[in-house]
């Protein structure tokens, strides 16, 4: 039924599944290892539930130990390892293989420090994005990376995709706020990349292993950047009757020297389908702009003076300030049940490719195009102040084809971002859903040099394989070691 | 032309011909971009400085794509003609390292080189969007792009930044440009120790308003805040109510420019003394600040704390057994590495990503090995 192929599970693997766990059961602790076929089920798939496959086995460690422990039974016996975090990932990230044993983060769920004066926390990776933040409020502090999955995904899987949100117009991504990691390596062999300073220092392997989606190593344990929290925040609602000047707007804002929180755009098809769910109030118009901007409450309405002198020459629709909280709360609700919507609207491929802002009006206008051509409707709901757009294909799983159709249209979306200058993913990350497509971003050799890092870290390939290269690219790399 | 820059490329397709002969014969070369940072040795020089031009900068998008032996001064006047900056604000080195040259944008890329603003705005990597290199088989190729937000792939772009031309030879870098500070100010305050200038630092920084700087030297710290005109009166009033200093003075914006120039290039160390970089949690800085003047010399404070500049007669193992990753800035005749030798696993893996990127060893042999 669906497209993306994986390479045939290794009876060699297979056929030992039972000495495998038995080995897995002698290293760990016995409520650490997963095999019985109706509990692994649990583990078949992630947010891309389109493919399913249940592993081997699952490892649940509690400690970076007891990760090194599954790892060195995993190399010795030539076994995959998929590391998984809460399974969020939209790409296909954490999809297991018949052959491999999943190694999940869930159980490193400790706050290991938390240091207001050095300004950063160490915690075990298990942990929820949204907990960090939790956990920091009351000392007056947040950290910044938002991905929407937050109440659920954990800061491993996290750092393994480089994950953003929408406030990462100013404060950037996981990479940005991330200062050091403890990595399991296939080895076996712990090390500690980064710390509390202000590095990197040497090689910049922290930077390397952030958003390597599992191909190099498991991070058990970060010290992550925490920041202090804003006096207040006030976003803006401004609506267009033209997405090409909403999208002049953006770049308006930028050229002035004010930088917002966030820029977050809705089309038209969005705005429907979020009116008819949340009744959010928006205005029935081309395209609406959410503009979020932090500070005291006098620098906030500077701001918005600022942002509404911007938007009157370009004759919006309607320009709406919030000016209570409940008014703020109003402003976000169409755009945070924007997925919710899509949801009840039928099916969705939610895609995440980035195109420089200059370039959005042309890519919306030839999306709309595409979307004629291959007959599925699509809905745009992105970060505008990065160019990070999320078309939602709209598609019926039940009708046979349409699956397919989908995920064509996809392919069509994200070669465009790729030839306007962007890129497949600005924060999703590759997984299988993407694999297939890196060559049209990069050459062979932009490739195969990729390649070769993995190889330095997992000269074994047992890390996550068949996943990020296209299968016939790693296919030399993954073969010499079988 | 002399007979050390006799390798002078104009153009990728020159420098990769160049490396893919090198590489055959096993012959290595020295990377030059401005030559402010690192002495040549012996080794035939590869000139960068004719790669140069800027390739596009679109203000609207915030990004500027530019050949690495383009100079930092002419990115910097084209930006700030446009109202925007290079939000890590690189230092221009030459006063540290005692060398002349004009400092190029590869060559800042390649020593992920930042100046103050990176305690609030983060590092020349994190403002890295793509680089196009050539590696030490002669292959050209490229990493990132030049979108804000991009997680295609493994992250080559951040690993080259800051690996002094060890993995690769940059030829074009993508940076995210930012508009720059509409207005700044410093608030001076008396400092006698590096502990109550963590003390000022710490109750800072741990306030939302976005202290862009916090340095100290000689018996005094410096705070820079920025913003729009009411932002910067409230940030400073809130600041200074909140730290309640008695003496504590006030520096306009042309203050403020020159104040913060001065402790980005470390105007204060120039000079016949050895300088080290040293990177510290930056509450371990008074006792590592102690420790220090023991052995002798000065040392000043920024990124709030987190950074120690140290000029001094230190010997290199001393230095060392302090702050294991001290960097060697300025030799001033000191033999010792210039970077410390990693060790463990981590060794074997940036060896092996030398030799994945640099199989013949040809690209600045020896300079990350210690």
């Amino acid at each position: 039924m669906s497209s993306i192929v994986m390479p045939q599970p290794d009876e060699r693997i297979l056929s030992r599944a039972p000495q495998i766990v038995a080995a897995l059961r002698q290293a760990l602790p016995d409520d650490a290892v997963i095999s019985d076929l109706v509990e692994t089920r649990a583990y078949e798939c992630d947010a891309l539930t389109a493919y399913r496959c249940p592993p081997l086995a699952v490892v649940l460690p509690r400690s970076t130990a007891e990760v090194a422990a599954a790892m060195r039974v995993c190399a010795d016996m030539g076994v995959p390892v998929v590391p998984r975090g809460a399974g969020t990932s939209l790409a296909g990230g954490a999809l297991p293989t018949a052959d491999c044993v999943v190694i999940g983060t869930m159980r490193l769920n400790s706050f290991l420090e938390i240091d207001t004066q050095n300004r950063f926390a160490r915690v075990q990776t298990g942990v929820t994005n949204l907990s960090v933040s939790a956990e920091l409020e009351p000392l007056g502090f947040f950290y910044a990376p938002d991905p929407s999955s937050q109440l659920a995904c954990t800061i491993a899987g996290n750092i393994a995709m480089n994950s953003g949100g929408a406030h990462c117009l100013k404060y950037g991504v996981t990479t940005n706020n991330l200062m050091g990691a403890t990595v399991v390596l296939t080895t076996g062999e712990v090390i500690e990349l980064g710390g509390p300073e202000m590095g990197p220092q040497g090689l910049d392997l922290l930077g390397l292993l952030c958003g390597s989606e599992g191909q190099l190593g498991i991070v058990t344990e970060a010290v992550l950047k925490i920041l202090p929290r804003p006096e207040g925040a006030r976003p803006v609602l401004i609506g267009f009757d033209d997405a090409e000047v909403a999208g002049e707007c953006v770049a308006r804002i930028i050229r002035s020297g004010i930088l917002p929180v966030a820029i977050e755009y809705m089309d038209e098809p969005c705005l429907r389908a979020v009116e008819a769910f949340a009744r959010a109030g928006y205005p029935k118009c081309a395209a609406v702009l959410i503009v979020e901007v932090e500070g005291s409450a006098q620098e906030i309405s500077d701001q918005i003076a600022r942002i509404r002198a911007i938007a009157d020459a370009l004759n919006p629709v309607e320009f709406r300030e919030s000016r209570n909280a409940d008014e703020a709360l109003a402003i976000w609700k169409g755009r945070k049940s924007a997925f919710g919507a899509m949801g009840v609207l039928g099916d969705y491929i939610c895609l995440d490719g980035t195109v420089p802002v200059g370039q959005l009006p042309f890519t919306l206008r030839r999306i709309g195009e595409l979307s004629r051509h291959h007959g599925l409707e699509v809905a745009n709901v992105f970060h505008a102040g990065d160019g990070n757009m999320h078309p939602l294909i709209l598609f019926n799983a039940n009708e046979p084809g349409q699956l397919e159709r989908a995920e064509a249209f996809g392919g069509d979306i994200l070669r465009l971002c790729v030839e306007v200058g962007g890129c497949l993913t600005g924060e999703h990350g590759v997984g299988i859903e993407k694999r297939d497509l890196m060559s049209t971003q990069y050459g062979p050799d932009d490739l195969a040099i990729q390649m070769e890092v993995k190889d330095v870290f997992d000269p074994q390939w047992l890390l996550n394989p068949a996943k990020v290269f296209p299968l016939d690219a790693s296919q030399p790399f993954r073969e010499r070691v079988a | 032309m002399d007979s050390m820059s006799d390798l002078a490329p104009v153009d990728e397709a020159e420098l990769a011909a160049i490396l893919r002969d090198r590489c055959a014969a096993r012959d290595p070369v020295w990377i030059k971009g401005g030559g402010t940072r690192i002495a040549p040795r012996r080794d035939a020089v590869l000139d960068l400085t004719r790669l140069s031009g800027v390739v596009t900068y679109e203000p609207g998008e915030m990004t500027l794509i530019a050949r690495a032996g383009t100079s930092l001064t002419q990115i910097r006047e084209m930006l700030a003609a446009e109202g925007q900056a290079l939000a890590f604000d690189p230092p221009d080195v030459r006063g540290m390292t005692g060398r002349g040259g004009e400092s190029t944008i590869g060559g800042v890329v390649a020593a992920n080189a930042s100046g103050p603003r990176r305690l609030f705005a983060g590092a020349c990597r994190d403002h890295l969007l793509g680089v196009r290199f050539v590696d030490g088989q002669g292959r050209r190729l490229k990493n990132g792009g030049r979108v804000m937000k991009n997680v295609t792939g493994l992250d080559l772009s951040k690993l080259l930044a800051g690996s002094f031309g060890t993995l690769g030879v940059l030829t074009e870098v993508a940076l995210k440009t930012l508009p720059a500070a509409h207005d700044q100010a410093t608030l001076q305050f008396d400092a006698p120790t590096e502990a109550d200038a963590l003390a000022l630092f710490c109750a800072a920084l741990a306030t939302p308003f976005e202290v862009s700087g916090a340095a100290w030297h000689g018996g005094t710290a410096w705070l820079r805040i920025e913003g729009l005109p009411a932002q910067l009166t409230y940030r400073r009033d809130r600041l200074l109510a909140l730290l309640d200093r008695k003496g504590a003075q006030v520096l306009d914006a042309a203050a403020t420019a020159t104040r913060w120039q001065d402790l980005r290039d470390v105007h204060h160390f120039q000079g016949a003394m050895p300088l080290w970089r040293l990177l510290v949690k930056p509450t371990d800085a008074p006792r590592i600040a102690d420790a220090l003047r023991g052995l002798g010399g000065d040392l000043s404070l920024d990124w709030g704390g987190g950074l120690i500049w140290y000029a001094g007669p230190a010997a290199p193992a001393d230095l060392r057994e302090l702050v294991p990753h001290a960097t060697l800035i300025r030799p001033a005749g000191l033999t010792a590495s210039i970077f410390p030798a990693p060790a463990g696993p981590v060794a074997r893996l940036s060896q092996g990503l030398r030799r994945s990127f640099d199989p013949a060893g040809i690209l600045n042999p020896g300079l990350m090995d210690g």
